[in-house]
């Protein structure tokens, strides 16, 4: 079972090319749609957060949306997706509305958690989005728990688990990792390296460059590759999810990307260069996702009538987010306890 | 004097101390090169280099050992937590290791480390990182906890904390960060456990802390108006509690009204009433009342979190209730 990972260029000046048969382009399209909805629900979240509609914590997946989008085209609908803060992108690819999403943002009462739960803590249970958390490595060990009652059930269904890199200090993640490597969990551990925790790169939390050998000491399957390209993504999650139903056995996969915003809107990121940060930009697996399909000839009309549309659906998410209503107070002690209120 | 900001107050006096005392460090997460998650720390990477400000992973229950450790071993780290919320994660390292070393080794060895850190809500980050974290923390003994109200104190407590021989708890917050005081040019330890009267009056003792004094003081300001003349002792150390200044004021005012952040079960509220209705049983002409936060985790909608805190509102009800009472 045990796979050598595949070593991860250094720099690349030049990247490789897309290599999907072109039988994949409508499935590309699929997922392209579904990462330029993401990229447009945050920019316009980004708007709103600068006007004042929403507040606390915003933190962005602008450049990361093929890690949630691919890895969740691996999955079946009734598998489990739980994730950080960083979670607006997984809730939209686990198949939560733009406007479901921006109500909740906004704080109203139409949003997921009815306003009570805001921007870092997106749920959605009948999409089996369990939900966004903001203590980091905190939900790791719960993920486990997911994936043991996967197991216990014999439901066949299959968890994946998503956080920072940052997130692999903590005993949180050493615990559930263990645990899930111990009782051979349904569960796929994803790494999203992003390069940066907050203002501090990997060279200076991580002993070791390597994300991934961190399943070594675990005796779990591992995985290491770039985000350059959405169905590269499904596929290799793909795998460790198919390990993870058929065999009952857990993966960490470290997925390199990077994060074009700030780690939440108040940080302006002067921890690296605009160099850097345009350079980047250049390897955007949207924008390679919107080339790909125009090489391929997916049609510039059929890609500017998909974009239409999304505008669209996020202009209409956006006046339903400022026009619903602001949840009561009426509804945080029943929210709090089922039953009784105990106090 | 200068009007400086609470952040700068905290940071001279990390600055002056660790000056003084070489084996005083700073430890915590963007710390360093980041200049502190809200600036707390700013310039001290450069001033004192990274073997003294020290920029960790995100690792609390590692850090926060590894402070205790060296404590125990005669450093006297610094430890900051990004916000108190995320010292859940370290809670048996000071509960177990900070706080009960040196009675478990009879004395033997002692702990002198601070924990400091933003505390308590700051605005709509939602129900996990909303926390107030010093109900759980001031009923742990071994352990001393402030939580300071205006910088001249947060200069003071602060260097007060980390000459101490014992674990200090420093809580600070958020929406203080920025407020700016006089604190005078030689502003030195002012001792743990001594509440300040931060406003004379003599119809009801308002007890509150950190923001909560601030909530006090509008409240008190509006009660002016209304010709009820309001007390306000600033507790400024949670433990030890300086019960006599309470009881001295209780007993000139004989009502007592306490506010503070967090949830109304058990607490630092419940403690004081405690002391209050033991200690002044007899100069009370109302029952002690609690403005707190709602008995419910923090919800994201502004309006409601709002609503859960206690505002100059409520304190001005609370208060009302007390004066009307002992008319009626
Ligand atoms: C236990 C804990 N400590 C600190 C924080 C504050 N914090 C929130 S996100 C973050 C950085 C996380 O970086 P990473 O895991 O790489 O994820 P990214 O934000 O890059 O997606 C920190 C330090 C927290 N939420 N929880």
């Amino acid at each position: 079972m045990d796979q050598e990972p595949r070593a991860v260029p250094e720099a690349r000046e030049s990247l490789p090319p897309l290599t999907q048969p072109s039988g994949q382009l409508d499935k590309l399209a699929g997922l392209y749609r579904q990462m330029f909805l993401i990229r447009r629900v945050e920019e316009e979240c980004a708007r709103a957060y600068a006007e004042g509609k929403i507040g606390g914590f915003l933190h962005l997946y602008i450049g990361q949306e093929a890690v949630a989008v691919g890895a969740l085209a691996a999955l079946r609908h009734d598998d489990y997706v739980m994730t950080t803060y960083r979670d607006h992108g997984m809730a939209l690819a686990k198949g939560m509305s733009a406007r479901t999403l921006m109500a909740e943002l906004w704080g109203k009462q139409t949003g997921c958690s009815q306003g009570l739960g805001g921007s870092m803590h997106l749920f959605d249970a009948k999409n089996s989005m369990l939900g966004g958390y903001g203590i980091v490595g905190g939900h790791i060990p719960l993920a486990a728990g997911v994936a043991f009652a996967s197991k216990y059930r014999a439901d066949g269904k299959v968890t994946l688990c998503f956080f920072g890199e940052g997130a692999v200090s903590i005993g949180g993640f050493h615990e559930g990792l263990s645990l899930a490597a111990l009782w051979k969990l349904p569960i796929v551990f994803i790494c999203e390296n992003n390069e940066y925790s907050m203002g501090t790169p990997l060279s200076r939390s991580m002993s070791v460059e390597d994300v991934s050998m961190k399943a070594l000491g675990y005796g779990i399957d591992r995985d290491r590759f770039f985000v350059d390209d959405v169905l590269e993504v499904e596929k290799r999650i793909g795998e460790a999810v198919q390990r993870a139903r058929e065999l009952s056995l857990p993966t960490l996969v470290e997925v390199r990307t990077y994060r074009f915003r700030g780690h939440s809107m108040s940080d302006p990121a002067k921890y690296r260069t605009k160099d850097e940060l345009e350079l980047q930009k250049k390897k955007d697996p949207l924008a390679r996702a919107r080339q790909k399909l125009v090489a391929d000839g997916y049609g510039d009309a059929r890609l500017e009538q998909m974009e239409k549309e999304i505008e669209a659906e996020v202009a209409d998410a956006v006046k339903f987010a400022d026009e619903s209503p602001e949840p009561d107070a009426s509804i945080l002690e029943a929210t709090t306890y089922v039953g009784p209120f105990a106090s | 004097m200068r009007n400086i900001r609470f952040r700068e107050a905290l940071r001279e006096a990390m600055i002056e101390e660790m000056e003084r005392d070489d084996r005083v460090f700073l430890m915590g997460e963007e710390v360093g090169h980041y200049q502190g998650a809200y600036k707390v720390s700013e310039g001290m990477l450069e001033k004192f280099g990274e073997k003294r400000v020290i920029d960790t992973p995100i690792a609390e229950g590692g850090f926060a050992g590894i402070g205790v450790g060296a404590a125990m071993v005669g450093l006297r780290p610094i430890i900051e937590f990004m916000t108190w919320n995320f010292s859940a994660v370290a809670f048996d390292q000071i509960l177990n290791n900070a706080a009960k070393v040196r009675q478990m080794s009879g004395g033997q060895l002692t702990c002198p480390i601070v924990f400091r850190g933003p505390n308590g809500s700051a605005r709509q980050v939602g129900s996990q990182h909303s926390h107030s974290m010093e109900h759980f923390y001031a009923t742990v003994p071994g352990l001393k906890l402030v939580a300071p109200s205006f910088p001249a104190d947060a200069k003071g407590l602060m260097k007060a904390a980390i000459r101490d021989d014992n674990p200090v708890l420093v809580m600070e917050s958020e929406t203080l960060y920025g407020v700016k005081g006089d604190v005078p040019d030689d502003q030195d330890a002012i001792p743990l456990g001594k509440a300040a009267v931060v406003r004379e009056g003599k119809d009801v003792t308002i007890v509150a802390y950190s923001r909560m004094t601030h909530v006090a003081l509008e409240a008190a300001a509006a009660l002016e108006k209304d010709g009820i003349s309001a007390e306000i002792v600033d507790l400024r150390s949670l433990r030890p509690l300086d019960e006599d200044t309470i009881v001295a004021s209780v007993q000139k005012t004989h009502r007592c009204v306490v506010v503070h952040e967090g949830w109304p079960y058990g607490g630092v509220g419940a403690e004081v009433s405690d002391r209050v209705q033991r200690l002044a049983f007899d100069a009370l002409d109302a029952p002690i009342l609690r403005v707190t936060t709602w008995d419910v985790p923090m919800p994201y909608n502004a309006k409601l979190e709002l609503a859960c805190l206690p505002q100059p509102d409520r304190v001005v009800a609370a208060v009302k209730q007390l004066v009307r009472r002992a008319q009626g």
